[in-house]
């Protein structure tokens, strides 16, 4: 007997759905508006300053309740003054119900490279300087004052900054290690310088703009008593005297 | 005896005798003559003549410099003093000639005397006896007197050892002479001059700088050396009479190594003024009209045949390592006297026959150089060596006796001035203080 109950209920439900279906279409109820994206500007002025100046950002959002101009809140819009010691790029986020919205501007920063001021260009070299760099001592064998071939490729080093500088007077001082005796070495010495003298001649220099002096034993770079240092004190050493 | 013995110098100096070894043989020559064995003499310190209290540092130094010039005179064998008897004679009658002239003394010769300083001065007698001569024994007898000092009593000693070197040798000695030479002692290579034992040195230039090969004039006047300038080597002249630099001209290039001829009138030197390389050139002692005699290579250290001034002996590289040469003064006939090695610092000896030079035999890389002092006799070209006893010798010059050369050593570990016998004996070190080179000995 229930379930007969069950059933008309049942049926007149079904029934009112059926005739509801069947009457005349009634507009439905208008959804709210969605929420409108925000929109964000940012621009910096001057674009480009000098380290020290100083640049306006001026930005302006809309639809926007959240701003952050590089992670710290601003307001919706306004503008700011910023004094960035290098090249800076600036982040505007402005954040509504609509979205999110990004906008960047650059500051740049004229870096103080050297280039610009003249001071810091390298100092162009003393007489002194480009003599020392050419003019590099020549050595001999022992008791001999032939050139070796090593020595004539910095003799012609000299000749070459020496026919550029023709005002330059150079000494060229011959050398000799302790064993030999003292008056023989003056005249080795003289050899010695004479061999350096000879080759620059040769390589073009004139001969009024060289002197040779002999030191002989009297002025040792070193007194050991051995052969590196006898070496040291075979040699001819080079002076720019004016 | 004197006669005999004065016979034996006028023919030569000293005993010298040569070994050499040659290629073909070894042989045995003798330049000089053999004066047969050395005259024994005994010399007893000098008394005191009274009793002043002014005569012991006196006295002390005048003994110490008469023993030392007579032991080195090259002429003499010393008796040593432990032979002496206790009771020495200051006076002719404290003499017994017995006691000198017999075993064990056995001396030839005795030389004695006193001293004594009275009124500020310093009196000394001293006589030579003939030990063999009872009769007539009193060869000298000589009374000097001078302010009283220690530097005059010395001078005395000296003086009076000349006289018996002059009566029992036939010349002069050398201690009255003086030794020129190079010396760092100041900080700076200046010249500077002592007695032949190496006592009074003393300062003789004030160069600051370097100064290097004094030569004394042959009248003692005058020191020639040379000087590193400001921009080059230059012959300078310091006049010892005067005590100060005098003048003498200044020539281009590199100037070195004077030598003086033995009269006086010409000085010879290395110089590269004009041809750039050192050559040995002659000018006249005031400097006046150099002349060029070489047309070698690295031509250096001149030196004068004493005896003639015809021939010039000089050092030149000219074959590579350098060698001795000698030429004709004016630059002829150019003779090689040394055939290898490193020959250096020829000195002419005063009778023109020998030549003492500095040699290494056998130089080279790695060699370390022990050079030894030889001497050649020119005609023969013998050679004998007169020194062995390591180091570097350097730097020969004779004695005006000819019995002494005068030399520098590094055997004692630096450079210091030393004194041989020509015969290689009685070495004697004559510097101690800095760096001492050079040496020149005064030709009186």
């Amino acid at each position: 007997m229930k379930n007969k109950h069950w059933a008309i209920i049942l049926a007149t439900l079904i029934m009112m759905l059926v005739i509801s279906g069947c009457k005349k279409k009634t507009p439905p109820p208008p959804p709210p508006p969605p929420p409108k994206a925000p929109t964000a500007t940012l621009s910096a002025d001057p674009t480009s300053i000098q380290p020290g100046q100083s640049a306006t950002l001026t930005w302006s959002t809309e639809n926007a309740d959240d701003v952050t101009l590089d992670g710290n809140k601003v307001n919706t819009s306004g503008s700011q003054s910023v004094s960035p010691t290098q090249t800076t790029t600036y982040h505007l986020t402005a954040k509504g119900p609509g979205g999110s919205q990004d906008a960047t501007a650059q500051v740049s920063v004229a870096q103080p490279t050297p280039t610009p001021t003249p001071a810091p260009t390298p100092p162009p070299l003393t007489d002194q300087q480009v003599f020392e760099q050419a003019a590099q001592d020549i050595y001999f064998d022992f008791d001999k004052a032939d050139l070796r071939p090593d020595s004539t490729q910095v003799l012609a080093k000299i000749a070459e900054v020496m026919k550029a500088h023709p005002n330059w007077k150079v000494q060229i001082e011959g050398n000799c290690d302790s064993r030999g005796s003292t008056e023989y070495n003056l005249a080795l010495g003289e050899r010695r310088a004479g061999s350096a003298r000879q080759q620059l001649i040769q390589d073009g220099v004139s001969q009024d703009a060289l002197k040779t002096i002999s030191y002989g034993k009297e002025k040792p770079v070193c007194t050991q008593e051995n052969e590196d240092c006898w070496q040291k004190n075979r040699h001819d050493h080079f002076t720019l005297v004016q | 005896m004197l006669n005999k013995i004065r016979l034996h110098f006028i023919l030569l100096f000293i005993p010298l005798v040569f070994s050499f070894t040659s290629a073909t043989a070894q042989d045995q020559i003798k330049t000089g003559t053999n004066m047969g064995a050395p005259l024994v003499l005994a010399v007893p310190d000098f008394k005191q003549a009274n009793a002043d209290p002014g005569n012991a540092p006196l006295i002390s130094v005048f003994n110490d410099t008469l023993w030392y010039d007579l032991d080195n005179a090259g002429l003499f064998t010393m008796v040593a003093k432990s032979f002496y008897p206790s009771k020495m004679p200051g006076f002719p009658n404290e003499v017994t000639l017995n006691t000198w002239g017999n075993a064990p003394i056995n001396a030839a010769m005795l030389a004695f005397g006193n001293l004594g300083v009275s009124g500020g001065k310093v009196n000394v007698q001293g006589w030579l006896y003939d030990t063999k001569n009872p009769q007539y024994p009193q060869v000298l007898g000589k009374q000097y007197q001078e302010t009283a000092s220690v530097e005059n009593s010395r001078h005395i000693a000296h003086e009076f050892a000349n006289e018996i070197i002059l009566k029992l040798g036939g010349i002069p000695g050398p201690t009255e002479t003086k030794i020129y030479f190079i010396s760092n002692r100041t900080g700076h290579k200046e010249v500077w001059s002592m007695d032949w034992d190496g006592a009074n040195q003393q300062q003789v230039t004030h160069v600051g700088g370097i100064a290097l090969s004094p030569r004394v004039s042959p009248d003692n006047s005058r020191v020639a050396f040379s000087e590193l300038g400001r921009d080059s080597w230059q012959i300078r002249m310091y006049s010892l009479d005067l005590g100060k630099m005098v003048s003498f001209p200044h020539f281009g290039g590199g100037n070195y190594s004077p030598a003086w001829s033995s009269d006086g009138t010409k000085i010879a030197f290395s110089s590269s003024m004009g041809t750039g390389s050192s050559e040995i050139f002659i000018a006249d002692a005031s400097g006046a009209g150099p002349r060029r005699l070489t047309t070698g290579k690295a031509d250096i250290s001149p030196v004068f045949n004493p005896r003639t001034n015809a021939q010039i002996a000089f050092v030149s590289g000219r074959t590579g390592l350098p060698q001795i040469y000698t030429m004709d003064s004016d630059g002829s006939n150019v003779q090689r006297m040394t055939d290898q090695g490193y020959a250096v610092s020829p000195a002419w000896s005063p009778n023109g026959l020998l030549l003492a030079f500095s040699w290494v035999r056998h130089y080279g890389p790695g060699i370390p150089g022990g050079a030894d002092l030889y001497l050649m006799d020119i005609a023969s070209r013998q050679i004998v060596q007169l020194t062995h006893d390591g180091g570097r010798n350097d730097f020969p010059s004779w004695s005006p006796d000819g019995r002494h050369i005068v030399f520098e050593s590094t055997r004692s570990g630096t450079e210091q001035i030393w004194s041989v016998l020509a015969d290689g004996t009685h070495l004697q070190q004559l510097t101690r203080t800095g760096r001492n080179t050079q040496p020149n000995w005064s030709s009186r």
